[in-house]
């Protein structure tokens, strides 16, 4: 918002805006400084945890901005002491990340759109208590339900006992620590994420509409794609975002249920800040990862935009 | 043609037609014959019925009993995309998504028609809606008449033997409706189609359709033109629900082939054609308020003649109203044109007024 738009507010408008706008100021861009300027730092001497920034250098005040921290997350020294691009521990954390992250959101739309679709076209006066089946999970301890899998994924859990007492399986299925449990620990938190806003949208939708489609000679299933997907977009979107931004950075769930081949960048900033006590690369990996989310979320916001300041023409 | 059933006639038919929800009866025993090119309207008071009728005729609803015939094919178990009908819904239910092109093209990319040949439809149907000029605009952008066409344009690109409309006018306000009217009845009649429309507004029912059925609680009451609903109602549903009437209920006195005189509270109605019926049998006499004669003066008439007190005067520009309290407490709703601009000037309230009528214009209905 530009300040000539700002100062024609009135006074209630500009506290309700406002408010959480200092929120985000001082409890995501100031940490995010914070942060910022620790990646740019050398490590610490032992008793700090990082180098200060200001520095006095043959007794004049400098300030010292180091790269390095960026630059070993994309480059590292091979078994011959050569510099070598791209095949870092770390961009493989990322990859792994963005790989569970966009496995666990696909999943989560298969599962979660037909149950907000359902819910949608469900009768008026039962939509309250099949949206309240959604959170209920949220009543209890997230860190609870995720180590329930853990009994259920178990090579003596609930699943592979099961399956042994009817003759399907010989020996049990590994499942635990694996990508499946992973996946299903993931999708399990994060599909109600998905199924709020897709519902949201849903809702809101005519389904008039989709009678107008069938009248119009579509078949039921061209009539979902041509009218009930595009129409659900923002609610796609939303939901999308919601389950890929937290589950690029999930440090619990990949802790409890996930393997240890299948490293997550949560878990690199992890060991690099309470491990190596390596802050400002920790710093630097998190100003990345935020990156991450935050370029294609601006290209989405920038281009979405414009296509609807067309539409309003 | 592929007749089945050859006793029966008309493009559209629908036979013994029975739709129930739970225990409600919808549509109750409904039997009617469109044919073909013609603008039918099914017009009666919200939850009478007629939309639900239209809905099975579209296809959205299945008939608990009961068949329908268009063009001799007993169409009751095809999906609403199989279905050579199209409908314009109430709310216009234009994709939002879509612009007015896309919209029009909708229907005609389900059929697999080639793109040049969809092009060529489209921009015939925005000729003939006027709206060649808004073509890329999304419906949102449009005015309630412009998307009423688009609405129309894209029902009518498929060419459908059978357009449903319903309540075509219903989101539109009045003014803009009174000219909408006569636009879609010619575009209706350029494109040649058979339309059935629902509609609560007995206007729009009079002005657009050819025929018309009454309904009430899931029946038919009455068919005909609106010359005839309005004319000759056959009962007194009908004639209460069409326009204003004035009702006096009595018994027959007098019943010969060409004449026939029925007692009332009011004295005895004199009516210019027999009924056929039993001396005695309870009757009603219907009259409509602008066939009604009013005045100061006594007037030169032998029957029909009865008198009261002005009540209530309404002026309604072109006519006035007026409310006119007999000896025994009723009232009488009678109806002048003013077709000159002194006309009935002198009566006032609380006027003594005589009012007559001929003995050709009241209704007897029996039931």
């Amino acid at each position: 918002m530009n300040l000539e738009k700002w100062s024609h507010l009135r006074l209630g408008k500009r506290f309700v805006i406002g408010v959480p706008f200092v929120w985000l100021l001082i409890f995501f861009v100031v940490p995010f400084l914070i942060l910022l300027r620790i990646s740019v730092t050398d490590m610490g001497n032992g008793v700090d945890p990082f180098a200060p920034l200001l520095q006095a250098i043959d007794g004049s005040w400098r300030i010292t901005l180091k790269y390095q921290n960026y630059l070993s997350i994309f480059e590292q020294a091979d078994k011959d002491g050569a510099m070598v691009w791209w095949d870092t521990i770390y961009l493989e954390a990322y990859i792994t990340s963005v790989k569970y992250a966009l496995w666990t959101t696909v999943l989560c739309l298969f599962l979660g759109y037909p149950f907000a679709y359902f819910i949608a076209r469900a009768k008026k006066s039962i939509q309250p208590a099949l949206l309240m089946l959604v959170m209920l999970p949220f009543w209890t301890s997230f860190l609870l339900r995720v180590y329930a899998w853990k009994g259920i994924l178990a090579d003596q859990g609930v699943v592979n006992n099961f399956l042994l007492w009817l003759g399907i399986l010989q020996e049990p299925l590994l499942m635990l620590y694996t990508d499946i449990s992973m996946l299903v620990g993931m999708t399990y938190v994060y599909c109600p994420f998905m199924i709020l806003p897709l519902y949201a949208t849903l809702v809101k939708m005519d389904f008039r509409l989709l009678e107008a489609a069938h009248d119009l000679g579509a078949s039921p299933w061209n009539a979902f794609w041509l009218i009930t997907v595009p129409l659900s977009k923002a609610g796609i979107i939303a939901g999308s975002m919601l389950v890929f931004i937290p589950c690029l950075g999930e440090f619990v769930i990949p802790s409890l249920l996930g393997g240890a081949e299948n490293i997550m960048i949560g878990r690199v900033v992890w060991d690099e800040m309470f491990s190596s006590n390596n802050w400002p690369r920790a710093a630097a990996l998190a100003v990345v990862m935020v990156l991450f989310i935050l370029v294609p979320m601006a290209i989405y916001a920038h281009y979405g935009a414009e296509r609807d300041a067309m539409a309003e023409d | 043609m592929n007749q089945l059933d050859p006793n029966s006639s008309g493009f559209l038919l629908t036979e013994s037609l029975v739709k129930r929800f739970d225990d409600v009866v919808a549509v109750d025993d409904v039997s009617i014959s469109i044919q073909k090119g013609e603008i039918f309207a099914l017009l009666g008071s919200s939850g009478c019925g007629k939309s639900t009728l239209l809905r099975i005729l579209a296809g959205f609803e299945k008939p608990t009993a009961g068949r329908v015939l268009l063009d001799g094919v007993d169409i009751a178990s095809f999906h609403p995309y199989e279905r050579p009908i199209n409908m314009m819904f109430q709310s216009y239910a234009l994709f939002p998504h879509l612009n007015v092109w896309e919209n029009i093209a909708f229907g005609l990319k389900r059929e697999g028609m080639p793109g040049d040949q969809i092009r060529t439809r489209v921009d015939e149907m925005l000729n003939l809606v006027q709206l060649t000029a808004y073509a890329k605009r999304k419906p949102h952008q449009l005015s309630g008449g412009q998307q009423q066409r688009v609405a129309l344009a894209r029902s009518l690109a498929k060419k459908p033997q059978l357009l449903l409309l319903d309540e075509p006018l219903g989101a539109l306000d009045k003014k803009l409706r009174q000219r909408t009217q006569f636009e879609l009845v010619n575009i209706i009649e350029s494109v040649g189609v058979t339309v059935v429309m629902v509609t609560h507004d007995q206007e729009e029912a009079m002005t657009m359709a050819s025929r018309i059925a009454v309904m009430s609680h899931g029946r038919v009451l009455q068919v005909g033109t609106p010359k005839e609903i309005y004319e000759c109602p056959i009962n007194r549903f009908v004639a209460d629900f069409i326009g204003n009437i004035n009702l006096f209920d009595g018994q027959l006195s007098v019943d010969e082939p060409d004449r026939c005189e029925i007692t009332t509270g009011l004295g005895v109605m004199h009516i210019a054609h027999g009924i056929g019926g039993a001396i005695g049998m309870p009757l009603a006499v219907a009259v409509r308020p602008e066939k009604i004669y009013i005045s100061k003066k006594l007037p030169d008439v032998g029957v029909n003649l009865f008198s009261g007190k002005v009540r209530e005067i309404a002026y309604f520009g072109s006519y006035s109203s007026f409310i006119v309290e007999m000896a025994d407490g009723r009232t009488v709703v009678i109806t002048e044109a003013n077709s000159s601009r002194l006309a009935n000037i002198d009566i006032t309230w609380e006027d003594r007024v005589f009012f007559w009528w001929d003995e050709i214009d009241p209704v007897v209905l029996t039931q």
